[in-house]
């Protein structure tokens, strides 16, 4: 699959010279971002898109006297590069000065990261691809079920090089199979499996979790919406985090007084720590900003305190403090992200959490979730593929789809129990990836519900 | 260009290729922003590309460079035949499409001030300005102003015969103002949230929006949300400015609508819907007033084109006739199952990704309430929300939830109190069933949504819905404990 010479470092770092060698009487700053990603998608059991994209993109900052211009390309020869750097430094000339500017990162040398690269990852072939699938829908057939969902394979590199000096890139891959399985009631089931190293994905084990899931939730039923005790599975853990990352764990955030974080202040449970953490390999490891600057460990939410923020050159600058490596391609409006969140595992066994419930709800993942209101994290979202009644620590019946709106705080000041196993779960399109266990919660608002549809 | 099409072209029939199409995609933007009074981003960016895609054995397969030379495109044509051999082992009823005829031809976005001809300094001076506008209300905590402009080139040819060159010409604006205190956050946006008004045209639109003349008032309102009581929570009429219907518009029926969904194509990810087959034709999807079309030929709207990525002519096709669900979005292989030939919304976000079914520009013809201050007046009681702040729908497009940047209760035909963090939910065609009064032509506005997510890998979509605002009765509002 790899066009090699889009993630070979010596190239890349010849391009980067060749573009800041354009540059002249200003700062400036370029960022090479090259994929090559493939996807084979599958739906109705069958192969119905796939797809292959070979792209590689230079961004350059240009900064003088307060004044900055972004410009990219994805022509990467002598022109193209002159005519890239050109642009940037005409809207740099032409663009407004920004007193609040901060000076450009310097945070030398580094060599360059393979930390989350396999090279069985980046081979995957077509066929290998296809294969997965196939397992997937051979489960689906054995089950009677039909087969959706998406396996794909990515090598990507990422290279950033300053005028003051700095040098930094990497290369990692992924590899992620997502499935739904549904039924001819309608009920479903969904598993995914993200890891850097293709080996880890599985297609016969995440089509055997989404068929169990698919079976057991035949012949859903109705329930009054309210509140209710629920077990939330790692995946519906993981929207959160993945949500409280955009609202609340950005340094922005804070700054404009967006966020439900207030540093020092008791904002969870004492039994919640959320952080974040690039360089981690259980996770989907990433050590380098877009900034170029490297990704630090992030303690966001110790026992429940609020205690810090991740922090891009811009915000770290107004805090007087220093960049924690969250840094989005500039211009960045957004602010620093956290994009490789890690909640704590409990002590309980996950097969114990259902349980400790007397009645209540098992979650197994959340769908379309949004903000209500970003300063109190409430949050709401659809349940999907596999709601559960529980009664007397036993799942009783599948019950149709609930609409939550919740205060996250309060819900996670209420955490009775965590696993204590941790998944990994990628989010479906915003690059954000997040161990997480799964929670018993002791109340969890549940507002709606999809019971009135058929008689629609 | 030509030697790159004919070496794909050549090289996918000499692979066995039944069918295969090429897009040459050349894109290019300019995005300006400004914060606090000062410049937060200016960035012009530039991608080009092409995309190959072909059928072997009955099965797709696609590839994608941003190489632009003759011996790249025969190699990427080879690796796209590849991928269509490895969904060949996957596959049930061989791909298959309509009979549309192959096109051939030219558009070109019309326009009066082409946007790249104005100099950032022009637009920069429009965008502070109305920032200056914001900085007279005291309080207002982060005030925010966008500027986008873009142009599309690409040219489509296929081994049938067609050959279709197009320009596409966008530009969007708006201005943020946002208050904070202990406890609250509040936003005003103008002319809509989510960066403002999107329109394919020329720097004219920008120039009609008169951002600076809504400065002051979008800072005053942020500023008098802190203090507004919370909105009620009860079943209530609701008047929904023509954004939120818009957008009301786009996730209840404009997705549900699309025939991949309605296939199952989606299920793992954007989702199913709740209008399946047996539904077209029978199912009264809202009340009488109710009458919604797909229109790829209205002036201004980003669903707008001359044809869709596989060759078919822009058209314009009833959706939802008189509260009656008639007609579906549709591709050249999907089309065949309703027996129908495709309506021409097969549209790929670029080079690198696979034409998919994305709406056109889908909309909701006006009414005859008159003007919105007309409509309010003939409300007793109820609450008229305006602007959307939230958005969750499930994955059939049934139960839906919307917030709004600020709610007014109506009492006997008047606006009275301000309300703030208003929401209301409810089940799509209860709640297209509930509407009793849609406002006339001259409220009716075609917004644009530059951000419509689909597809794996994502897509985004640009897309239109023209709206009046609308009255609704029954409506659950106010959700959740606050």
């Amino acid at each position: 699959m790899v066009t090699g010479a889009l993630h070979d470092p010596e190239a890349v770092a010849a391009i980067l010279e060749r573009a800041l060698a354009n540059v002249s009487g200003a700062e400036a700053e370029a960022v090479y971002s090259a994929k090559d990603h493939a996807l084979t998608r599958f739906a109705n059991s069958r192969i119905h898109q796939n797809v292959a994209e070979h792209d590689a993109q230079l961004r350059v900052r240009v900064v003088s006297d307060g004044r900055t211009g972004v410009a990219t390309t994805n022509r990467l020869d002598d022109e193209g590069l002159r005519e890239v750097v050109a642009r940037a430094s005409t809207v740099c000339a032409r663009a407004a000065r920004n007193p609040q500017q901060p000076p450009l990162p310097e945070d030398g040398v580094r060599p360059h990261a393979t930390l989350g690269w396999r090279d069985a990852t980046a081979a995957t072939d077509p066929e290998g691809r296809a294969a997965q699938a196939r397992a997937v829908i051979a489960v689906a057939d054995a089950h009677n079920l039909e087969a959706s969902g998406a396996f794909s394979t990515e090598a990507e590199t990422l290279a950033i090089a300053n005028t003051r000096g700095l040098r930094a890139s990497e290369s990692s891959t992924e590899a992620r199979l997502v499935t739904v399985l549904t039924a001819q009631d309608g009920s479903s089931g969904y598993a995914q499996a993200t890891s850097p190293d293709v080996a880890a994905v599985d297609g016969d084990a995440v089509g055997a979790e989404a068929a169990d899931k698919a079976a057991r939730s035949a012949g859903a039923g109705d329930l009054e919406p309210g509140e209710y005790p629920v077990v939330l599975e790692e995946y519906a853990v993981a929207a959160i985090l993945e949500y409280l990352s955009w609202i609340g764990f950005s340094a922005l955030a804070v700054q404009e007084g967006r966020s439900f974080m207030e540093l020092g202040r008791q904002v969870m449970g004492e039994n919640v720590d959320i952080w974040d953490d690039g360089p981690d390999p259980i996770g989907l490891p990433s050590t380098v900003d877009y900034e170029g600057v490297a990704k630090r460990r992030v303690d966001v939410v110790t026992k429940g305190v609020a205690t810090a923020l991740v922090h891009d050159s811009a915000t770290a600058q107004r805090a007087g403090t220093v960049s924690t490596g969250h840094g989005l391609p500039a211009p960045n409006v957004f602010g620093p992200l956290a994009w490789n969140l890690f909640m704590a595992p409990g002590a309980v066994p996950r097969e114990e959490l259902v349980g400790r419930l007397d009645r209540g709800l098992w979650v197994t993942r959340f769908h379309y979730v949004n903000v209500v209101h970003a300063k109190r994290a409430i949050l709401t979202g659809m349940t999907k593929d596999g709601t559960f009644l529980v009664e007397n620590g036993r799942i009783v019946r599948p019950v149709r789809n609930f609409r939550f709106t919740q205060s996250i705080p309060e819900a996670f000041s209420r955490i009775a129990a965590a696993s204590n196993s941790t998944r990994l779960v990628a989010a479906e399109y915003s690059g954000i990836s997040a161990r997480a266990p799964a929670l018993l919660i002791d109340r969890f608002a549940f507002t709606g519900a999809t019971a009135a549809e058929e008689a629609a | 260009m030509n030697e790159i099409i004919d070496r794909a072209l050549d090289a996918a029939e000499r692979a066995g290729a039944s069918y295969s199409d090429i897009r040459l995609v050349e894109r290019e933007n300019e995005t300006l922003s400004v914060k606090n009074g000062a410049l937060e981003a200016a960035e012009s960016d530039r991608s080009a590309g092409f995309g190959v895609r072909l059928v072997i054995d009955g099965a797709w397969g696609f590839s994608s460079s941003a190489v632009l030379e003759a011996d790249e495109a025969e190699r990427v044509t080879r690796e796209a035949a590849g991928i269509a051999r490895a969904s060949a082992s996957a596959r049930r009823a061989p791909v298959s499409f309509d009979d549309s005829p192959p096109a051939v031809g030219r558009y070109v976005t019309p326009i009066e001030e082409d946007p790249f001809s104005v100099s950032i300094d022009d637009k920069l001076g429009i965008l502070l300005a109305a920032d200056a506008e914001m900085g007279r209300v005291p309080g207002v905590s982060v005030r925010e102003g966008f500027l986008d402009s873009g142009r599309e080139r690409k040219t489509f040819a296929s081994s049938e015969g067609a050959r279709v060159e197009q320009e596409i010409i966008e530009v969007g604006a708006g201005i943020e103002a946002t208050a904070v205190n202990a406890d609250e956050v509040q936003v005003r946006s103008y002319p809509n949230s989510a960066g403002g008004q999107f329109v394919a045209g020329g720097f004219e639109a920008v120039r009609a929006m008169d951002l600076g003349a809504h400065g002051q008032r979008v800072g005053e309102e942020a500023i008098a949300l802190l203090d507004a009581p919370q909105c009620p929570t009860g079943e209530m009429t609701v008047i929904l400015d023509s954004s939120q219907v818009a957008l009301q518009v786009h996730e209840s029926c404009g997705h549900p609508i699309e025939l991949d969904r309605v296939l199952g194509q989606e299920a793992s990810f954007a989702g199913t819907s709740f209008l399946t087959l047996d539904k077209l034709g029978k199912l009264q999807y809202g009340s009488e007033l109710v009458s919604i079309d797909a229109d790829a030929t209205a002036p201004g709207g980003l669903g707008t084109f001359g044809w869709d990525d596989e060759g078919v002519p822009a058209q314009n096709v009833p959706i939802v006739s008189a509260g009656r669900f008639v007609g579906y979005l549709t591709s050249r292989e999907t089309a065949p199952v309703i027996g129908q030939r495709s309506m021409g919304s097969s549209r790929a976000w670029s080079w690198n990704r696979i034409p998919m079914i994305r709406m056109t520009n889908v909309s909701l013809r006006p009414g005859d309430a008159g003007s919105l201050e007309d409509l309010i007046a003939d409300t007793r009681d109820g609450i008229f929300l305006d602007v959307n702040r939230s958005w969750s729908i499930d994955d059939r497009r049934l139960n839906f939830q919307f917030g709004t940047q600020v709610g007014w209760l109506i009492e006997n035909g008047r606006r009275t109190q301000l309300v703030r963090n208003p929401t209301y939910t409810g089940i799509t065609p209860q709640f297209w069933g509930s509407c009793d009064a849609i406002c006339g032509v001259a409220e009716w506005i075609l917004w644009g949504v530059p951000n419509c997510g689909k597809g794996e890998p994502m897509q985004t979509g640009h897309v239109g819905h023209g709206a009046s605002p609308a009255r609704f009765r029954s409506v659950q509002v106010g959700v959740g404990r606050w």
